[in-house]
């Protein structure tokens, strides 16, 4: 074979492999949205229609579900308190990374990262006994201190990334120009960090919205809403799933979306 | 008024030591300049100045007043850093009030100051751009009056200028002599360039591995090295050394020929490329390299197997393999001990 006729080959691969990668995250997207605004009746049906119905029934029946609410507003406190706690501890965990050398810092870093690698059903059980031991079980707090720890390793290097990405000499003149340690995070490093902090916090969010089996397992009375969706699945009708899982999956879509720019650069700190 | 005295402060980091015992007491309104190659602890020193980093041992005291074991913001002093660390986040106007808005200073002497300083440094029409708008001269000019706003005892520089470009560099340094001469701050400025520290120090300390070496004003320190490693480390191209053999007391013999000399068991003869002149006689020299440079040639010879640079007249032309012969300067040959490497 040719050059050409090479790199033409090579081109083709190039596309086809860009096409199935899009296809693979699109396709389900595509036919969750699909499916929840058309109308029951055409859920089942097939060939799929490209631009859905716009019927509303299956989402209008969804949120008039009893308990579908209650379950979103549960997911939404979770998810906050959540969004919260991972930053309030994960940022200075990342900042003390980036910023000190202590013994035993590899030793953290690598304990940080442990955190994941525990299977959450090994730890369930126990976390159920504990948490009803102590009045935490089917709380929000409870739930939301059982996300953090999922959020946090997450939080923490994204910060730590961030904060090693701002030259400690901007520290050090804000130090020189009469600032103390906090005065000088709260306003040089800060205003710098806060996009990727807010694009962190952002992520936990979506971590807790987006977590099941934790949810299940420690909630009763105030499930989250996929802990919600996971009990009624096997008793709800196919159009109800598909309204749940686009009701699940529109708000970590749209905040990814959101946050899409903060996650790939980091304003102002390419160019110091 | 802050005269600065550096009382035998020694850092180590680990097993490493940066700074070995220094002393140095640097002049009210002095501009003294840090010299040394890299890793020679010339930025450790001026971080503990500047409070960044504290001395394993010793003291620093500014105006009088002992300030090692206060924070950088209570020392009285500003810093302009290498990579100018001018905040993105702020207006050039911002980033030079920002230490006076720190010291709660009103609003109309906050633009007084900032106005005078950007006028100074020529950054006035740039007061309302992002740093992210502005040239590495143009942030380096923001630094600069970022710290002369502050009004402060002692302006530190840590390799202000390495980052700009060679002309670039030629007009900020003749700039910032003018400002800080006018400024009557006293100045510590650190930095890798011979040519820099000459042009603008009315000291130079030369460091080498942790220690200085020589603190003297610049025609001292490239007249008389007080030791060798300041005759080879400045001057470009640097000083030439050749061995000598004792021929009696005072005298010794250097490629074949008898100089006077200082009395001592064994020494090493030292001169500078420019106080060569070529003659009849001299030390015999076979020209390896020829470099017409405009005003003068360069010429790299071997004398007595040793390799010896020459600055002639460039209207001296010789070629590669000539024998030549250089008579030095009989009051610029120095001595040295190679034993110590100091001066004899």
């Amino acid at each position: 074979m040719s050059a050409p006729s090479v790199r033409r080959a090579g081109n083709r691969v190039f596309v086809a492999g860009v096409a199935l990668l899009i296809l693979w995250v699109l396709l389900p997207i595509w036919l969750l949205f699909v499916n929840a605004l058309s109308a029951p009746a055409e859920v089942t049906g097939f060939p799929k229609r490209f631009i859905p119905s716009f019927d509303l029934a299956s989402l209008s029946f969804f949120f008039g579900f009893s308990g579908v609410i209650d379950a979103l507003w549960n997911s939404v406190r979770v998810a906050a308190v959540t969004m919260v706690l991972s930053i309030g501890v994960g940022a200075p965990a990342g900042y003390a990374l980036s910023r000190f050398d202590f013994p035993g810092k590899e030793l953290f870093r690598f304990l940080v990262v442990m955190t994941r690698a525990f299977p959450l059903p090994l730890l369930a059980l126990p976390l159920a006994v504990m948490f009803i031991r102590t009045g935490l079980d089917d709380t929000i707090l409870g739930l939301a201190l059982v996300h953090t720890t999922l959020a946090l390793p997450f939080a923490v290097l994204i910060t730590y990334s961030l904060f090693s990405g701002i030259p400690l000499e901007l520290e050090e003149a804000a130090w020189t120009l009469g600032c103390n340690r906090v005065q000088a995070f709260i306003k040089v490093i800060l205003p710098l960090a806060a996009p990727g902090i807010a694009a962190s916090a952002v992520f936990a969010f979506v971590i807790s919205w987006n977590e099941v089996f934790a949810a299940a397992v420690l909630t009763v009375e105030n499930r989250t809403l996929t802990a919600f969706l996971l009990q009624s699945l096997d008793v709800s009708p196919l159009p109800l799933k598909f309204a749940g899982g686009a009701a699940l999956v529109l708000p970590a879509l749209f905040f990814i979306f959101a946050v899409r720019k903060y996650l790939f650069a980091m304003w102002g700190i390419a160019n110091r | 008024m802050a005269v600065i005295e550096i009382k035998q402060v020694a850092k180590t980091f680990g097993s490493f030591t940066a700074l070995h015992s220094v002393d140095l007491t640097i002049a009210d309104q002095e501009f003294m300049v840090l010299l040394g190659a890299s890793g020679c602890g010339k930025t450790t020193l001026l971080r503990i100045i500047a409070g960044l980093e504290t001395p394993t041992t010793g003291e620093v005291w500014i105006g009088g007043r002992r300030v090692d074991h206060l924070p950088p913001r209570e020392r009285g002093i500003a810093m302009v850093f290498q990579n100018y660390a001018v905040f993105p986040h702020l207006t050039v106007f911002e980033n030079i009030a920002f230490g006076l808005r720190m010291k709660k200073m009103d609003q109309a002497e906050v633009t007084r100051r900032v106005t005078r300083t950007a006028e100074l440094m020529h950054i006035e029409q740039l007061l309302k751009r992002y740093s992210g708008e502005l040239s590495g001269g143009q942030r380096q000019r923001v630094a600069v009056a970022r710290a002369l706003a502050m009004e402060p005892d002692v302006i530190l520089m840590d390799e202000p200028l390495s980052n700009l470009d060679a002309l670039l560099r030629l007009e900020m340094r003749a700039e910032l002599k003018g400002v800080l001469a006018e400024s009557k701050t006293t100045t510590i400025y650190v930095t890798h360039d011979q040519v820099e520290a000459m042009s603008l120090a009315d000291r130079i300390s030369v460091m080498n591995g942790g220690r200085i070496v020589q603190a003297a004003n610049p025609v001292e320190v490239y007249r008389n090295p007080a030791a060798r490693f300041v005759g080879s480390f400045i001057g470009n191209p640097p000083m030439n050394f050749l061995a000598a053999t004792p021929a009696g007391p005072g005298k010794w013999q250097v490629a074949g020929q008898m100089f006077d000399g200082p009395v001592a068991a064994a020494a090493e003869f030292a001169i500078r490329p420019e106080d060569l002149h070529p003659g009849d006689t001299g030390l015999p020299a076979e020209v390896r390299v020829v470099e017409p440079l405009g005003p003068h040639t360069l010429i790299t010879a071997s004398v007595a197997g040793q390799p010896f640079r020459a600055i002639l007249d460039s209207t001296l032309l010789p070629a590669p393999g000539d024998l030549l012969h250089f008579a030095p300067a009989p009051d610029r040959i120095r001595w040295f001990d190679p034993a110590t490497q100091t001066a004899l």
